[in-house]
């Protein structure tokens, strides 16, 4: 049985590279090395819920097509459109994306990716403040002091810590894999114990530990990484940190201040800030200064909970102002494994990393006007593309209701809730597994995805249905150039 | 295809051609003896001016760096844009214009090949698909390789032919095409914070100093027969009394030397040639630079012009780009890169009112100007660093005009203007050196054979400028020089017309120019290999190098290195 090594993981954003697959028969049937959710994606990528046939909608009925007619009807759509919008391309390849970018321009649409709904307050913040920032090697090479802000590592990426952080092992900076593990056991096993006790002799229903129990925490080895989670509930990840800050929702604005302060040495009048006390937030901020090379890492509950740019604005400030007392660096963790790269064709392209609007006949940028959740909301554009991602899933509702209400064109492996609402669906091939190209890790690393099995017949990748349209609706607009001058 | 320029005034150093009227024929994207009157494409260049087309030996134009300058500055695009034709892609400006764009207008400005010169190697992938991305102009990369860890490892252990062997892998694996040093020692010390401060600290960690990569990169590069030398960043670059460092840096592969050859190119001189103790005292050093220049013949030189407007200042030293954030408060990005390399962006305004500014701008030009040789100092702003891409047209015009470098010295500070050397120098380019500086000094420094000349068999690169050479006295009018250098009345590239009076007539790809060294016992990648790859990177050792793939227009040049 061939065994195909190092191959990308196209998943998240950790995008492993070591993933090491079986084949038989034109089929995956192992996945070594990969987390759950890369096993899960590698093994099922042909389940039934997959497309296998173009599809456009007649008499409201969503019918099977030829590829040349679902092609022809989307490049019409597009031709009619006086402003639509292009979304997606977070978990599609950038070799797609520059297809797409030039096909957003041709019809003077708005081209958006996903970083809309994550990252984007980031982006902005990162054009406000700039990013002290590095590769993921060097942290695992350097840093003794891991911290996660609002986000949960070991669930949403579940091999950052292993592979990245705190547990491998780097050229100046040992692993601590062993006393992480030796922790996560001895929790386990106490909460065991308590369980059983509680069973047997109190019976009483457990509770949230109580205000008392937030003190000082235990003094931690000195030698070694450390790692600091701060996040609004107890994860997974905090279970196995060294510290855990329990900030109160929408309050992180405020502790990311405090510790401004704290690290200019600034007395703090208060007992506690967004339900930390003082005290756990000066050790903590101790750790900061005193370490040799800092990370932060910051997630969704930095960019999307109240504050938004305006968090991580202060999240950047932190991290530069530590960098006159020591190394520190940051970092977005970024969802969908090629969202960094859509951000990065976009930039290059285009000159901004997304919400683009071509509408005038040049690249132009102002999210809150031209971010597709603004257009829809303000009832704007008039079609819509959508690649490899699913908005009317996740999309505001009234959002989602423009959008479908308008033409729209969908290219997806899958019959994902977008899909079944579109009135153009056009099946691909699972990047990464099916198709190969490029995608930028969360540190901007570039990395090759790789075709390890054929994709089903006739079906084609994001960056060939897409010449395919913009071929066809160049070909239609000479047509009607043509007709009107005669 | 073939194409006649007719009757054009022909300035090609290479082969000794000053201002001749002469017809060029070209056929098939080559220069030829003659081709057929009858049926070729005629251009009619009588009282224009021909010249190769240009070459940039440094300008950073793509890859991470420059990708997140552009994403830092939306500021910097909004009133700078260039709309959709039907020939050409939209895209916007200004200090880092976007792909299309930057293709476009070196292409206006006559210029046809570029040369990118910071490229972190883990990260060759984007700096190639951002190049291909490029049109109008064939370009390359320079891999950074002095703060590698195999490198200084195998240069601590003494082994150069070991290290040679990797290097020669490293180019052919990033696409590149020369050793690109910055900051030596300074960019490791950076990954923890620190930095060095002369040519002889020791590297924490590696003990070994930034001498000895010099020397030792430098005797690799020999090695290899690589077509250009080492291009070198020195240690102290915008700092105040750095001209020592920079002196230290050329004097110390001195002995490296064969023949006539040069042994080290030092890179936009002009950030190394400060002169004083802090920034109150600082001058220009720039007497001392050239004075060592023109009695070695060992050194190449590029400007790193300084222009008086806002950009966007971008190097791989993370520990500069750190201070001139700490002078200025402006947005700071900081990019490290494992196991090889780091990297920082600042948007900076340089201002004529400002001292060191002047200083800087001043320095730029007396460097152009007391070198005496213009076949070993080249014109470069460092693009973005100095200043645009787009002012070259400017810096010609200083070049070739006392008149308007009075113009603007009449504008300095008045503390810079007394410091500067400028209104003691008279000397002024012609026009056969400006062709020397812009684009056959370089191509020759380059060691590329087909560019920067309009011999038989050269690459049919060719700008034409409506200026009459015989008629306009540049000295007086520099006015109609920053014009007639700002768009060309014809560029051509690869024997096709693409552009005319400033419009591009068609998108053309550019092919990209990497080196395939080949050594007699290259590197073999056995598991020990690949496990010692995890061990230095957080990627596989198979998803490492850039494939054939990545290069939609691939120009190799072979290199037989002697190990």
């Amino acid at each position: 049985m061939p065994v195909i090594k190092a191959v990308t993981c196209p998943v998240c954003g950790c995008l492993c590279d070591d993933i090491e697959l079986t084949i038989e028969d034109g089929e995956i049937v192992k996945v070594e090395n990969g987390c759950a959710m890369c096993e899960a994606k590698f093994l099922s990528h042909s389940s039934e819920h997959r497309l296998l046939k173009p599809l456009v909608r007649r008499d409201g009925k969503l019918v099977e097509t030829s590829l040349e007619e679902a092609v022809g009807e989307a490049a019409e759509i597009l031709g009619d459109a006086h402003y639509p919008i292009l979304y997606g391309w977070s978990s599609t390849s950038c070799e797609a994306i520059r297809v797409g970018l030039e096909l957003a321009e041709e019809v003077g649409g708005v081209i958006d990716n996903t970083a809309v709904v994550c990252h984007g307050p980031s982006i902005l913040s990162v054009q406000n403040v700039g990013i002290p920032s590095c590769t993921l090697g060097q942290i695992r090479h350097r840093a003794d002091l891991i911290i996660y802000w609002g986000s949960n590592p070991w669930s949403a990426h579940p091999r950052h810590i292993e592979r990245y952080t705190a547990f491998p092992e780097g050229r100046f900076q040992e692993s601590a894999w062993k006393r992480y593990l030796t922790k996560i056991k001895a929790s386990t096993v106490k909460k065991k114990i308590e369980n059983m006790l509680r069973r047997f002799f109190l019976q009483k229903k457990h509770s949230a530990p109580s205000e008392s129990k937030k003190g000082l925490p235990p003094r931690m080895y000195k030698e070694g990484r450390k790692m600091v989670v701060v996040d609004v509930r107890k994860t997974k990840s905090a279970d196995i940190a060294d510290y855990f800050l329990q900030v109160e929702p929408n309050k992180d604005y405020e502790l990311l201040q405090a510790f401004r302060s704290l690290i200019r040495d600034q007395e703090m009048d208060v007992d506690t800030v967004a339900g930390v006390p003082v005290d756990y937030l000066e050790e903590v901020a101790d750790l900061m200064i005193g370490c040799q090379f800092g990370i932060l890492f910051f997630g969704l509950g930095l960019t999307m909970s109240r504050g938004k740019l305006r968090n991580v604005d202060a999240a950047l400030s932190l991290v530069r102002d530590l960098n006159m007392r020591t190394k520190f660096a940051i970092m977005p963790m970024r969802g969908h494994f090629n969202v960094a790269g859509a951000n990065t064709v976009f930039t290059w392209q285009t000159g901004y990393p997304y919400a683009v609007d071509f509408s005038l006949g040049y690249p132009r940028y102002n999210p809150g006007e031209t971010s597709v959740i603004d257009i829809l909301l303000n009832k704007e554009s008039d079609a819509g593309l959508v690649v490899a991602s699913d908005p009317v899933a996740n999309f505001p509702k009234k959002a989602v209701e423009h959008l479908v209400k308008n033409p729209l064109i969908v290219i997806d492996p899958h019959m994902s809730a977008t899909a079944q609402m579109a009135d153009v669906v056009i099946p691909s091939a699972f990047m990464g597994i099916e198709a190969d190209g490029t995608a930028y890790r969360m540190d901007h690393v570039p990395l090759p995805l790789k075709k390890v099995v054929n994709p089903p017949k006739d079906l084609l990748t994001d960056q060939e249905i897409l010449k395919k349209i913009l071929s066809k609706t160049m070909e239609i607009k000479e047509e009607r150039y043509v007709k009107r001058a005669v | 295809m073939e194409l006649l320029i007719k009757n054009g005034l022909v300035y090609d150093p290479i082969n000794h051609v000053d201002g001749e009227k002469m017809d060029i024929a070209i056929r098939d994207g080559k220069i030829v003896e003659k081709v057929n009157e009858e049926k070729a494409k005629r251009i009619d260049a009588s009282d224009m001016m021909v010249m190769p087309g240009g070459v940039d030996i440094h300008c950073h134009i793509a890859g991470s760096e420059v990708n997140a300058g552009r994403l830092l500055r939306p500021e910097d695009h909004f009133k700078d844009f260039e709309r959709k034709t039907s020939k050409t892609r939209s895209g916007v400006g200004r200090s880092i214009p976007s792909t299309f764009t930057t293709g476009y207008r070196y292409a206006r400005m006559g210029y046809t090949t570029i040369m990118n010169p910071s490229m972190p190697p883990l990260e060759a992938k984007h700096t190639h698909e951002e190049l291909n991305d490029t049109p109008m102009v064939d370009k390359a990369s320079y891999p950074l390789l002095g703060d590698w860890w195999f490198v200084l490892e195998y240069l601590k252990e003494g082994d150069i032919q070991e290290c040679a062997r990797y290097v020669a892998w490293m180019m052919t694996a990033t696409k590149g095409y020369a050793i690109k040093i910055v900051n030596p020692g300074g960019l490791e010390a950076w990954g923890s914070g620190r930095n060095v401060s002369s040519i002889d600290d020791q590297i924490p960690h590696f003990h070994i100093t930034p001498r000895e990569i010099l020397r030792g990169l430098c005797r690799v590069n020999k090695l290899l027969n690589l077509p250009h030398t080492i291009h070198v960043h020195t240690n102290n670059l915008g700092k105040p009394g750095n001209y020592r460092t920079a002196l230290d840096t050329m004097k110390c592969v001195e002995d490296l030397a064969s023949e006539d050859n040069p042994s080290i190119h030092i890179t936009h001189s002009q950030f190394s040639a400060f002169k004083g103790s802090d920034w109150r005292s600082m001058d220009t050093g720039a007497e001392e630079i050239a004075k060592y220049v023109n009695h070695h013949s060992h050194v190449t030189l590029d400007m790193g012009q300084v222009i008086f407007t806002d950009t966007t200042t971008m190097t791989a030293d993370g520990p500069f780009q750190y201070g001139l954030y700490q002078l200025s408060g402006n947005k700071w990005v900081n990019h490290d890169v494992e196991t090889e390399t780091s990297s920082g962006i600042v948007p900076f305004r340089y201002r004529r009112k400002s001292h060191v500014n002047a200083i800087q701008w001043s320095i730029g030009l007396e460097l152009a100007l007391l070198i005496e040789d213009p076949w070993r100092v080249f014109m470069t702003t460092d693009h973005p660093n100095g200043g645009p891409f787009t002012s070259y047209p400017r810096i010609i015009s200083w070049l070739m005009s006392t008149k308007a470098r009075e113009a603007t010295l009449k504008r300095i500070s008045r503390r810079a203007k007394r410091r500067s050397l400028l209104p003691s120098i008279d000397r002024e380019l012609s026009l056969y050196e400006v062709a020397v500086v812009t684009r056959a000094g370089q191509a020759k420094a380059l060691g590329l054979k087909n560019k920067g000349h309009l011999g038989l068999g050269a690459d049919a690169d060719v700008a034409i400028y409506d200026i009459n050479p015989e008629t306009t006295d540049p000295s007086q009018k520099y006015h109609t020089v920053r014009k007639a250098f700002k768009n060309t009345a014809y560029t051509i590239k690869d024997g096709r017309i693409v552009a005319k009076n400033g419009e591009i007539l068609q998108q053309v790809e550019g092919s990209t120019i990497w080196l395939d060294v080949q050594v007699s016992d290259p590197i073999k990648i056995t598991e020990d290999m690949k496990r010692r790859f995890r061990e230095y990177w957080t990627v596989e050792y198979e998803n490492y190098p850039v494939t054939d793939s990545y290069l939609e227009v691939s120009n190799p040049i072979t290199v037989k290195a002697e190990i």
